[in-house]
């Protein structure tokens, strides 16, 4: 049996995504904010919304913490309660999940749920080593080991153990620029061959500039109710059925295995149990491509094929648009970008649009159900969210 | 009797790479081995532990090449990096200096080695980093 709704997502904002210049972080929330707003006429946001809670990953980046309260105040919405969660590139797919645990506590029964990064005034070395503040400091950091060279090291693995090949994850690419040039919002807007990504420079070895997602500023939001108050604000809610979190070691060498995400599995069983369904039961899927291998492993973590198949289920064509389950069709963090804070809402508002019919030319033909995947850091904490529309 | 151990704790760890040593953390309790060294056993939760040296010899796991690299390693880039697979099964991450790119491969053998030099700034560690047998 499907589960029963735990929240309801009444409307959702997504600022633009790319280099926002001269934008910082409280304004480019309040783009969002505003079209979430704007979206839900019956929502009265100063009367309704009761709380905050904002995915937000680095200080280091505008040199500004503290900042649940510097994005409510932008956004309107002081003296409510704001909180800043991070849990690295999961921080917002988080804030969802905290938010959802917000309304389910009965204190409160409308929030704003959100997220927002600010990262293209930094020069790509600085850029480098503050995403690299989510892997373990004393044997990652210490020893040289990049965000991107965390992956690398998963990729190296997962080819050596199945056979995946570098052009399978460029395909993973090649499919992702292709939503995303259908997606006016996405930062890239433009289509890749397998051979322009295989040629682009290494970043980490097996990994090149066109296995990795985009440095982006950006912001996401989400406003949530409790399900009985959903239908007040719209004829089209889309409500949460399933909400799983797990985490894991924060080094990745002391994982069971380097092939696969423990704590996205887990948090996709959980999440799958709570829906009542199954991964052949999805529609669509955003999916956490921070790294093109990081799709691959994401398709089996997730159940979607076998574990060692993945690099097999983008080369069929199946994960692409038409395809049987189509992922990412946002252009995920991939194409559309990664402003990593701002990511986990994001896929929710892929999800939101998907479901309400309103993703046009990369709408998924009747979508019925919806997953999203985030994950942070190299996978030691891990968000899946299962969605369904009214 | 005995003296008291230095403390489990990771400043620890890198207190024994300066003196050239491997070590980690044996649970007394269920036998389980910390690396990195943890207070507390992560399997049963004693706090019953004990220092022991590891053989730094073992397989390498997996690896990759960083060509962009953060602010401090840039000099060095591109450098080799890697997952070591000790004999004792545990596992440590480190820079594998002295083989070529084209000679790396998944399972060949290297051993540890230790740069007891140690940089002012914090957290001013030595570092350990691995090579050919
Ligand atoms: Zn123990």
């Amino acid at each position: 049996m499907v589960g029963k709704p735990l929240v309801s997502i009444v409307s959702a904002g997504l600022s633009k995504f790319g280099r926002l210049d001269g934008m910082y972080c409280r304004e480019i929330f309040a783009e969002a904010v505003k079209e979430a707003f704007e979206k839900c006429p019956n929502l009265d946001p100063v009367k309704d919304i009761e709380a905050l809670f904002v995915g937000h990953m680095g200080e280091a980046y505008e040199h500004q913490g503290h900042t649940g309260p510097t994005l409510a105040d932008w956004a309107g919405m002081l003296p409510k309660p704001a909180v800043r969660i991070e849990s690295a590139c999961a921080s917002s797919g988080i804030a969802l999940r905290t938010g959802i645990l917000a309304i389910l506590s009965g204190l409160h029964k409308i929030v704003i749920v959100g997220g927002v990064e600010k990262m293209t005034h930094r020069t790509t070395a600085e850029v480098t080593e503050f995403l690299a503040m989510a892997s373990d400091l004393p044997f990652e950091q210490w020893h040289g080991i990049t965000f991107p060279g965390l992956y690398a090291l998963m990729a190296t693995a997962h080819m050596h153990e199945y056979g995946t090949t570098e052009e399978q994850m460029a395909q993973v690419a090649v499919k992702n620029h292709h939503n995303g040039t259908l997606n006016p919002k996405a930062h890239m807007q433009k289509e890749i061959t397998v051979e322009k990504a295989m040629a682009s420079k290494v970043v980490a070895w097996p990994l090149k500039l066109y296995d990795c997602s985009l440095i982006t500023d950006g912001a996401s939001c989400l406003i949530l109710t409790h399900p009985d108050l959903a239908k007040k604000f719209t004829d089209s809610p889309v409500h949460i059925i399933g909400s799983g979190q797990a985490s894991d070691t924060i080094g990745l060498y002391e994982r069971e295995k380097l092939t696969t995400l423990r704590a996205a599995r887990l948090a996709g069983q959980e999440a799958y149990k709570m829906a009542g369904l199954e991964p052949k039961d999805l529609d669509v899927a955003e999916i956490h491509d921070c790294f093109t291998i990081a799709e691959i492993i994401a398709y089996e973590d997730l159940g979607l094929c076998s574990s060692g198949k993945g690099g097999s289920l983008v080369e069929e064509g199946t994960t692409e648009l038409g395809g049987n389950i189509p992922i990412n069709p946002s252009g995920g963090l991939k194409s559309k970008g990664h402003p990593v804070g701002a990511t986990g809402t994001a896929q929710a508002y892929e999800i939101y649009l998907q479901l309400t019919e309103q993703a046009e030319e990369r709408q998924v033909k009747g979508a019925e159900i919806g997953l999203s995947h985030n994950v942070g850091g190299s996978g030691a904490t891990a968000g899946v969210h299962i969605y369904r529309r009214e | 009797m005995s003296e008291k151990p230095p403390p489990f704790t990771v400043s620890s760890f890198y207190k024994f790479v300066s003196e050239k040593k491997l070590m980690a953390a044996k649970c007394d309790k269920c036998g389980t081995i910390l690396l990195p060294p943890k207070p507390m056993c992560t399997k049963c939760l004693s706090t019953n532990l004990e220092w022991i040296e590891l053989e730094g010899v073992g397989k390498l796991l997996s690896y990759t090449i960083i060509y962009v690299a953060p602010v401090q390693f840039q000099s060095l880039a591109p450098y080799i990096v890697g997952i070591v697979e000790l004999k004792s099964g545990l596992r440590l991450p480190g820079m594998i200096r002295g083989v070529e790119q084209e000679e790396i491969r998944v399972g060949m053998d290297l051993k540890i080695d230790f740069d007891t030099s140690v940089s002012s700034q914090w957290p001013a560690w030595p570092r350990y980093f691995f090579r050919p047998l």
